[in-house]
């Protein structure tokens, strides 16, 4: 048989019957749509993530007391034996380093925020005037803290959005005098609404200057030193020089962790492409699923075709002719549903985009390509059966069934 | 074709046995025969006498399970089954009484399809169609499926199925069983036509008269053939 004719054979076969076409069709359709689908939304949750990392500030180096290994997040950090805390010194010493432009210590805890008889828990975040452009945060009103000698400063507070509104209401917040724990705050600026932070919502969170924080916690380490380095070049060169500076401070030992922003990037990365391919073997399941549907409904096929398939052998059809025409008909129907639930799939992951606009739900350009050849392999694959099946009938049996 | 062997066809030792349960049916015991290129065979007897069994064998749709059956001077029993579906390809052209066509192809896909099977070239197969929708006058059929027609235009499309690929012979299985006697009769005709351009005929029938038409006669009983009736030399 001529390629053109076995396929113009399959199709008519196929065609002959709508109903198990259709079927079979949308059975690998809803397999593929659902790869497409889901692997948008794990890989627009990646995106998502990424892009909120991104805001954390560029070419950021964070400085963390306590040795680790790995770069990322993991229990151990928690749980390293620090022998020597940082503090706002081994912060000072970081700014003369040459690849480091700005430097700004954290000190974190909580405590309660009273003002007019409200009282609420919040974070404390004691820093420096630096924070706010290493972190890229926007005013909404008044002005971030001043800057000056790092270890005194003046009794002001910049609060987060939603303290504001949960404090203060409607009521002009600037100015306002608060009670942070046992001191007294002058409120001097107010930070616009920064949506959905991940590590710290900024939203809930009081900052003060880092020295008043330490006195308040009654300490004088830090939780953090964040550092941003002269550009994206000078992002090693800057991890570098400050790990060698810490260490000369430390007496010459490596007792704190230095990670950049690319490293936390990078096992979030990795965190969520796992998430994503795992989202993507569940879909695939389904594929399977309609795979045996295609090996179903070929086999039920061919038990129904019996009598064209004794005929085809009596026209002179050989065994092999006979498998390739059903193998045709079910590759052809895998690559019909392969196309229609890839169709569906970009619909549906563009319709997210259109509800929700901040979620990248892109599926990735891998997942679409093994979602489209997993259908096409399982519909060939179970198709195998049914066409062995056809091949191997006895065309005397077969020319008697009617 | 073969100078050693003058005959088409030659049946020696033939034994087919089908296992029903426990039991065994002969359904061809001991089978000799020989049919000449261009003979007109009726094959006769009655229900499970081994006709149909023997048509199928001559077709190479079934094995024998001992004895040699050479066609045109080649044995043909011991071909692999690709090379048995070549020989049926060429030189074999079949003819029911269900007529087998294919129902969602059109009287001109039909007879077209052994040519599509075999692979010949579209430009080909439009050719010898059209002469054979001419020759079967079903010109105006040529786009209708096999519901859409009459049991004698079904037959007419199943023989020009048969012949479209030139065989030596045709083996007709009970052609007029599901006709009426004008349109069976106008089948039988058409058959004969064909037999009388040098197409060998072999015909299965429960129709006497019919059979009492052929110029060879084998009266078939429990799987071997009792008469061997030669009314009219052959051509």
């Amino acid at each position: 048989m001529r390629g053109a004719d076995l396929i113009r054979f399959a199709r008519d076969a196929a065609t002959g019957n709508p109903l198990r076409a259709s079927l079979l069709v949308l059975a690998m359709a809803i397999g593929v749509a659902a790869v497409v689908v889901l692997t948008a939304l794990g890989d627009g949750a990646r995106r998502y993530v990424m892009n909120e990392f991104s805001s954390l500030g560029s070419n950021l180096v964070i400085v963390l007391p306590g040795r680790s290994q790995t770069g990322g997040f993991s229990p151990g950090n928690a749980i390293t034996n620090t022998t020597r805390d940082l503090t706002i010194d081994d912060a000072l010493a970081l700014q003369r380093a040459g690849a480091v432009a700005k430097v700004a210590p954290l000190a974190v805890g909580t405590s309660e925020i009273s003002a007019g008889g409200k009282l609420r828990e919040v974070m404390i975040a004691g820093t420096v005037s630096q924070y706010l452009d290493i972190r890229h945060m926007v005013m909404a009103q008044g002005r971030f803290l001043a800057p000056g000698d790092w270890s005194r400063g003046a009794s002001e507070a910049v609060i987060g959005a939603k303290v504001r509104d949960e404090i203060f209401g409607s009521e002009p917040a600037l100015g306002q005098l608060v009670r942070i724990g046992d001191r007294r705050f002058r409120i001097v600026g107010v930070l616009a609404v920064s949506g959905q932070g991940l590590s710290m919502n900024t939203d809930e969170m009081v900052f003060v200057p880092v020295s008043l924080a330490q006195a308040m916690f009654n300490s004088n380490t830090l939780f953090r030193i964040l550092v941003e380095a002269n550009g994206r070049d000078a992002i090693e060169a800057a991890k570098a020089q400050v790990a060698d500076i810490i260490k000369l401070r430390h007496e010459g030992e490596q007792d704190v962790t230095v990670i950049t922003q690319d490293a936390v990037l990078a096992t979030f990365d990795r965190l969520l492409g796992a998430l994503t391919l795992g989202v993507a073997g569940i879909a695939a399941i389904s594929l399977a699923v309609a795979g045996i549907l295609v090996m179903n409904v070929m086999l039920v096929s061919v038990s129904q075709r019996t009598a064209e398939i004794g005929l085809l052998k009596a026209l002179g059809a050989t065994g092999g002719g006979i498998r390739l025409v059903f193998l045709t008909e079910a590759t052809m129907l895998s690559l019909a549903g392969a196309v229609v639930g890839y169709v569906l799939g970009q619909l549906a992951a563009a319709l997210i985009r259109q509800l929700y606009p901040t979620f990248p739900a892109y599926p990735p350009d891998w997942a679409v390509f093994a979602g489209l050849a997993t259908a096409l392999v399982t519909g060939i694959l179970f198709g195998v059966l049914p066409a062995r099946r056809a091949a191997q009938l006895d065309p005397v049996q077969a020319l008697s069934k009617r | 074709m073969n100078s050693t062997s003058p005959a088409q066809i030659e049946l020696a030792g033939i034994e087919r046995v089908f296992h029903l349960g426990d039991s065994e049916v002969h359904a061809l015991r001991n089978l000799n025969l020989s049919i000449a290129a261009g003979e007109y065979v009726a094959v006769m007897g009655p229900s499970g006498s081994g006709k149909s069994t023997l048509l199928n064998l001559l077709g190479l749709l079934d094995r024998p399970n001992t004895g040699l059956y050479r066609l045109e001077g080649r044995d043909v029993t011991t071909l692999s089954p690709d090379e048995q579906a070549r020989v049926r390809s060429e030189r074999i052209g079949f003819v029911f009484q269900s007529f087998h066509l294919v129902p969602r192809l059109t009287a001109a896909e039909n007879i077209a399809l052994p040519m599509v099977l075999a692979g010949l070239a579209p430009a080909q197969r439009a050719v010898r169609v059209q002469q054979a929708l001419k020759d079967y006058g079903l010109e105006n059929r040529a786009d209708h499926r096999p519901d859409e027609l009459s049991g004698g235009q079904r037959q007419r499309v199943a023989i020009a199925r048969a012949t479209i690929m030139q065989p030596a012979m045709i083996l007709a299985d009970e052609p007029t069983g599901n006709l009426d006697r004008a349109t069976g009769e106008e089948v039988i005709r058409l058959l004969e036509a064909l037999n009388a351009k040098g197409v060998t005929l072999i015909m299965v029938t429960h129709d006497s008269a019919l059979g009492a038409r052929a110029h060879r006669q084998l009266l078939m009983e429990d799987g071997a053939v009792k008469q061997d009736l030669r009314c009219v030399a052959p051509t």
